[in-house]
């Protein structure tokens, strides 16, 4: 394997992570994370050096986007999985951050996760999202304040579907 | 900017590490004056503290042999071109990417995965097609269906899709993940084609899944023992109207409206 496969493989793990929060679908982010890795592979002669790991969030999060993009405006039936009846459940220790993570637009959770849950600098955020750094900044305040506003008793028991 | 909304900023540089030295002190200090801002501050650390307890774990799982770099690297560079040309069609293909790709492991696809891919292959190629998209037309649909139906083994109904705005162009039988398939045409007045896929499957019943690429899109569902794909161009509310209309048709549990 070389160097380069290596420092792939080395943020294997965080990427799962990165898009299991994204996604928050654990399925869904593995192929997400899959798709990242062979494009990576693919394209590694057009990696010109730097952090490997800032270029696969691009990649990961550019990728989620294009998915996000075709899956826009979500209307009643849709997402339904097979054994998976109701959108609330036992599962209920995580279950209010990750319904307020579904509330946020794409661009402000990818920020916000990219900042809290990887650890980003917001000038990492700002290259991986290809943004000013001052769009960084006001995704995340946005995002947290919404956040906040959900976990302070704003919950919609359904979603509101437009 | 206003002011308001350069504090706010700061606020959140100074949780997230990112705020100048030089600041520090007075942002602390401003705090220490303004209660309510700092229990903001509080709220956004907890906010990070539930994110990474809910999901940072994941990286301390083994990661599927689905995600095994090597095995990902050896079948890039080892690949026929047979192969090559399935993860090609993976990416035009988008949301079956991780079906396809996953059809070279060991784990084998549910039938979702393989109508589905089925299913906007035949729909890429028919679509397209001027001359003879489909075997026979739709104004023989009576035959159409008695046909299609047999061989599938199975009553099948061709959706009455006019409301939607679609003409049934026609049908062709093709073959499918489990046998014979039938293949249905609809066609808007401006040649906007869609196509709907049935075959038998095992899988459970389900609701419509939606599964997408960078033009085509896909919704899926299971009624008894048939499997269907509603395909057509990624246009995610028209293809949903579509294949409500069609599933409702199709809803076995529904009173017959002919068909």
């Amino acid at each position: 394997m070389s160097e380069f496969q290596e420092r792939i493989k080395a943020a294997i793990p965080a990427l799962r992570r990165y898009a299991r929060a994204l996604t928050r679908d654990a399925e869904t982010a593995d192929d997400i994370v899959q798709d990242t890795l062979v494009r990576a592979l693919r394209s590694e002669h057009l990696f010109h050096g730097g952090d490997v790991r800032a270029w696969l969030y691009t990649i990961l999060t550019n990728l989620n986007r294009n998915r996000l993009r075709s899956l826009s405006r979500r209307p009643t039936l849709v997402l339904i999985k097979d054994g998976d009846a109701t959108t609330s459940g036992p599962d209920s220790g995580g279950r209010d951050i990750a319904r307020a993570l579904d509330e946020l637009a794409e661009d402000q959770r990818s920020a916000l996760l990219l900042v809290v849950l990887e650890g980003l600098t917001y000038r990492e955020v700002a290259e991986v999202q290809g943004v000013p750094i001052g769009t960084v900044m006001s995704r995340l305040a946005r995002a947290r304040m919404q956040i906040k506003a959900y976990l302070d008793g704003e919950r919609p028991a359904l979603r509101r579907v437009k | 900017m206003t002011d308001r909304e350069q504090i706010e900023d700061e606020l959140n540089a100074y949780v997230d590490g990112e705020l100048p030295a030089d600041r520090r002190d007075a942002v602390e200090a401003w705090l220490a004056a303004h209660p309510e801002d700092a229990a903001k501050v509080a709220a956004w650390r907890k906010q990070g503290e539930l994110i990474r307890a809910r999901y940072g774990a994941t990286a301390d799982e083994k990661p599927p042999p689905q995600l095994d770099l090597g095995r990902l690297a050896r079948r890039r560079a080892g690949m026929k071109i047979a192969a090559i040309a399935a993860v090609l069609a993976a990416f035009v293909a988008g949301g079956a990417a991780g079906w396809v790709a996953r059809g070279f492991e060991a784990r084998p696809p549910t039938d979702l995965a393989r109508f589905t891919t089925d299913a906007l292959d035949a729909y890429r190629l028919y679509a397209v097609e001027v001359r003879h998209p489909v075997e026979v037309p739709g104004d023989q649909r009576p035959h159409l269906v008695e046909w299609l139906s047999k061989r599938v083994g199975s009553p099948l109904r061709a959706p009455e899709l006019d409301k939607v705005g679609l003409k049934l162009v026609g049908g062709r039988l093709l073959p499918g993940p489990t046998g014979a398939t039938a293949f249905f045409m609809y066609e808007t007045p401006t040649g906007e084609r869609f196509t709907l896929y049935c075959g038998h499957t095992a899988d459970r019943e389900t609701a419509l899944r939606y599964t997408s690429g960078e033009q085509n899109a896909a919704y899926y569902w299971v009624d008894g023992n048939l499997a269907y794909v509603l395909s057509g161009p990624a246009e995610r509310d028209k293809l949903y109207a579509i294949a409500q209309a069609a599933y409702d048709q199709i809803d076995r549990r529904a009173p017959a409206q002919g068909g």
